[in-house]
């Protein structure tokens, strides 16, 4: 080859090289930790594309830190131990600042181990049951105190609900968030006879002896509502039994926790009328961030019909928190990132600001909403202000006298206050 | 003469006559109009607040409208319950709509003129809650107590059931004299004795004791717990108590009558599941664990045909019947040519390969449709309550499910013992070479066979697309059903499918009560597996040399 060529293509190759290295440089990397496929796809995969339209958004306005975002997306597939292998990748291969993921208690508690050795950030947008507070977790979904209690004091107090039916899917939040409301009903003078709990393994599908026994539990006299943790598939033949068997709304209501617009969507929710949720967001809230997002999200997905939900506003939340956090830190570094983030507050959707917490908890409004037939919410009831999210329940004996309290110097995520302890178990 | 004096006679009555009906026309007028005006004004009065007020203060205005107006109070809160009353956001009148989107009419309230919508959301729906919900049923029931057809008036008894109110008692008791009716006398009986019970005179607690004994509706129980409760010295406790007694004794045994139901809908939905399976597993021994798939595909084939007719539901499920059978058949038998037929004698690989064909499948609809659950309607005549005693009601969907199953089984007995293709597959299933060797064409067999089996699993797929939910995983929560019905029952029989699916579906319900539905499905679940050590073959083993060799 002539001198001149070999000069060419050298360097035709280092400019290549160079400009490849500039781009790399040029990205912070943020991980999305969502199934799109399994069980949990149904209600995951929207959570996937709301980081992917949030990140989009974040880049028109200049990225951050002079960076543009990158996306990595990787696929759990609703199985809780590839969670964990997943994640791990994420952080050493891919070295993403932050992971946005997880639905299932059992997903989150699966990577906890991984992002506490590799000193990571989570975000986690999903109502869950209390009972954790991690360094290297913010949860911006709803904790019992921000959804459960809330729910179970309009029932008691605005509709005089005496007896009560729990009913939930058979694993670690519908047990403990029962837990936590039986002792709450007990604390508020309920009867053990006026309380009846029931589990559920996931998709149960037969519901007719269970649907029949709440119709009788629910005839003696007593006005009774039932508080359902039932989580993901079973609640579709659920409420359809519940239509089936005549029980309408205003006879025995039914409050859920884990029912969206998203899951709705899937459902002929003509026999459902009538029946609440407690979220901290409702899609049918009337606020000017409310229309901008979901205008939106509508113009990402190019599909009108599409709905949002509370764990999308979650995301939103999480996300502007970390951005601004960055900002203020100046770095992607998790430890500075982890101090930064406490008491950054930021425009939630139902037209106020939620704060980040100490304990890794943000402050919320809560909302008690009615299905209409058209698969949306009409809000009935709402706090006069934000609640703030308590990590450690007030009712449950073991968990009392904890707090959680990332600043210094406590910086502990389980501090009793009797002992003055930290338990040293990193959560 | 006589003629003449009458008529003069008569012109004087009739003036005298005419004078007094326009008076009485007029007065009459008068009262319409002040009527219909007073209507106007309670209208007008309001109207206007009904629309801006909160959850509260619209029970109030309604409490004060139904005082003074009570046919126009009524009128609305049916509106309102049906979801029909709207406002115009500009105008802040009322209207009724029955159906909110661009081009429908709307009624306005006041005089009734009809406007055709041009924007949906100039208009917004009244909104109510739960407590007013319940409120307006309260009102509506004891409006449609005195009203002309007796079905009202015998909803309008049953509602109020359990309300001892003196007022409401004294309003019974006035229509109770009128009442020709004899359930609704019955009815009416049974609200006033409710209310005798806390009366002083024994023998009319006596009698009120004896009318509730008989009455089967869980209000009596209640009431009769709440005067033992409440009258511990009673010398009319012991018969008290054996009225309770004697109520609980029947409540029991229109319980059982239930879970009876209950286990025999369960079963024929694993029957449904299941006999597809039978026929397969049966006659070629092939593991099909793309077997839900096939159900699902049948589901989502009712939920496409459902798109394709949305305004005749209820046809859209006779067609999604022989669709669904022709799709998930065509689907069997491109699976069978295409992956098992090299794969007969070898289980394990081809357990592997249709395990692999199920995710295919699985991810194939998720990629088609969406990951989410698609909603399936229920046709009107499928959807409502059998009320057979108030102790007792059946629900219609379960009922033409279990209808279904038979129908689906006995089809299937007959084409297995009447046709010529039933023939062959049992020829096959028995003797495969020897079936060969009477010039029965096997592989053809097999195609169709699994064919046959794939397409009875979608036809399973339209039955229980109208119980759970239609997701790409729905198919995951029958395999393992399916093959617990083929495996207790036989292999390859029919009436062993059957029987095993009922037995389950019975024995799953009448443990669920006692040990809760995850125990109930674990100990059903070792109940097979110990009585497949007993009877490797299950309860109707299949006949033949190739089968015992």
């Amino acid at each position: 080859m002539s001198k001149k060529r070999f000069l060419k293509y050298a360097t035709l190759v280092a400019a290549i090289s160079v400009s490849n290295f500039a781009m790399a440089a040029e990205t912070i990397k943020v991980g999305v930790l969502h199934s799109l496929s399994g069980t949990m796809a149904i209600s995951e995969t929207t959570l996937k594309d709301t980081m992917l339209m949030l990140i989009e958004e974040q880049n028109k306005k200049g990225g951050l830190l002079g960076k543009q975002l990158e996306a990595v997306v990787v696929d759990p597939a609703s199985n809780w131990p590839l969670f964990a292998e997943k994640a791990r990748e994420l952080v050493e291969k891919d070295d993403v600042a932050a992971i946005f993921g997880c639905w299932t208690s059992v997903s989150r508690k699966s990577i906890l181990p991984v992002v506490e050795e590799l000193d990571s950030v989570v975000f986690y947008p999903v109502q869950y049951e209390g009972e954790e507070s991690s360094k290297n977790v913010f949860y911006t979904g709803a904790a019992p105190n921000q959804q459960a209690i809330p729910a179970v004091d309009y029932l008691m107090n605005d509709l005089g609900v005496e007896r009560w039916v729990l009913a939930g899917t058979d694993y670690v939040y519908p047990r403990t968030t029962n837990k936590i409301l039986e002792a709450y009903l007990k604390s508020h003078g309920i009867a053990d006879e006026d309380i009846l709990i029931n589990y559920t393994p996931f998709g149960h599908s037969d519901w007719q002896s269970i649907v029949s026994d709440i119709k009788k539990f629910g005839s003696e006299g007593k006005k009774t509502a039932v508080v359902s943790t039932i989580n993901g598939d079973a609640n579709v033949p659920f409420y359809k039994e519940l239509g089936a068997q005549g029980i309408s709304s205003a006879d025995i209501p039914v409050v859920a926790f884990s029912v969206g617009e998203e899951e709705l969507s899937g459902m002929d929710t003509g026999p459902l009328v009538g029946h609440l949720a407690a979220w901290n967001y409702f899609m049918s809230v009337d606020s000017e961030a409310n229309d901008n997002f979901i205008d939106s999200w509508h113009a990402y997905i190019g599909d009108e019909e599409r709905v949002t939900n509370d764990p999308m506003e979650a995301h939103y939340i999480g996300f502007n928190m970390w951005v601004e956090a960055v900002e203020k830190a100046g770095t992607i570094d998790a430890p500075a990132v982890q101090d930064a983030i406490i008491g950054v507050s930021v425009p939630n959707l139902t037209g106020g600001l939620s704060a980040m917490m100490p304990n890794h908890h943000i402050s919320k409004p809560v909302l008690i909403g009615e299905i209409q037939d058209d698969g949306q919410f009409e809000v009935v009831s709402a706090t006069n202000g934000l609640v703030v999210g308590d990590a450690w329940s007030n009712y449950l004996e073991g968990s009392k006298d904890l707090i959680a309290d990332w600043r210094a110097p406590l910086s502990c995520g389980n501090y009793n206050v009797k002992t003055a302890t930290c338990s040293g178990q990193n959560y | 003469m006589r003629s003449l004096l009458r008529c003069k006679g008569d012109r004087m009555i009739n003036r005298w006559f005419i004078k007094s009906l326009s008076r009485v026309m007029g007065f009459l007028m008068l009262v319409m109009v002040t009527c219909s005006h007073a209507g106007e004004a309670e209208l007008a009065t309001h109207e206007a607040t009904l629309i801006k007020a909160k959850f509260d203060q619209k029970a109030q205005i309604i409490e004060s409208w139904y005082e003074s107006d009570r046919q126009q109070a009524v009128q609305l809160m049916e509106m309102m319950l049906a979801s029909q009353l709207y406002y115009h956001k500009k105008q802040q009148r009322l209207y009724q709509v029955v159906d909110a989107k661009k081009g429908a009419t709307a009624q306005r309230i006041s005089d009734g003129e009809a406007v055709t919508i041009s924007k949906k959301r100039d208009f917004k729906r009244v909104s109510i809650n739960n407590h007013l919900r319940s409120l307006f049923r309260q009102y509506i029931s004891e409006a449609g107590l005195s009203s002309p057809q007796p079905e009202q008036r015998l909803a309008a008894a049953e509602a109020v059931l359990g309300n001892t109110e003196p007022v409401l008692m004294a309003t019974i008791t006035r229509l109770r004299a009128q009442e020709t009716d004899a359930d609704v006398l019955a009815a009416f009986d049974l609200v006033l004795a409710v209310a005798n019970l806390q009366s002083e005179d024994q023998t009319q607690q006596q009698a009120a004791i004896n009318i509730l004994a008989d009455s089967l509706q869980p209000a009596s129980l209640n009431a009769l717990n709440a005067f033992i409760d409440t009258h511990p010295a009673s010398s009319l406790l012991p018969v008290a108590s054996k009225a309770v007694s004697k109520i609980k004794g029947k409540m029991k045994f229109y319980g059982n009558l239930e879970t009876l139901y209950f286990g025999l809908s369960l079963g024929s939905v694993l029957v449904l599941a299941g006999i597809g399976l039978a026929i397969t597993f049966g006659v070629m021994g092939v593991i099909n664990m793309a077997h839900g798939e096939l159900i699902m595909i049948g589901a989502y084939t009712t939920y496409v045909i459902q798109q394709l007719m949305p305004n005749h539901i209820g046809l859209s499920l006779l067609v999604a019947v022989p669709a669904a059978f022709v799709v998930s058949g065509l689907v069997g038998i491109l699976i069978e040519r295409s992956v098992i037929r090299f794969l007969y004698g070898r289980p394990l690989e081809t357990l592997l390969a249709t395990f692999g064909i199920s995710l295919i499948l699985q991810q194939a609809v998720r990629s088609i449709f969406s990951p989410l659950n698609r909603s399936v309607e229920t046709p009107t005549w499928m959807a409502g309550l059998i009320d057979i005693n108030p102790l007792l009601s059946l629900t219609q969907s379960r009922m033409y499910i279990i209808a279904f199953c038979l129908l689906v089984f006995i089809l299937l007995l007959a084409i297995m013992k009447r046709t010529r293709l039933g023939l062959q597959v049992r020829a096959v299933s028995q003797n495969r070479n020897m079936a060969r060797a009477m010039g029965v064409r096997s592989e053809w067999v097999d195609a169709l066979t699994f064919g046959l089996g794939s397409g009875v699993a979608g036809i399973a797929g339209v039955a229980l697309s109208q119980l759970t939910n239609v997701g790409p995983n729905m198919g995951q929560a029958y395999i393992i059903d399916s093959f617990m019905v083929v495996v207790f029952g036989g292999v390859g029989n029919l009436w062993g499918t059957l029987l095993a699916g009922l037995s389950l579906g019975v024995a799953n319900k009448l443990l669920e009560p006692w040990a809760g539905a995850v125990l109930a499905k674990i100990l059903v679940l070792v109940f097979i597996i110990l009585f497949i050590q007993k009877r490797p073959r299950g309860l109707f083993p299949q006949r033949g040399r190739a089968a015992e060799g």
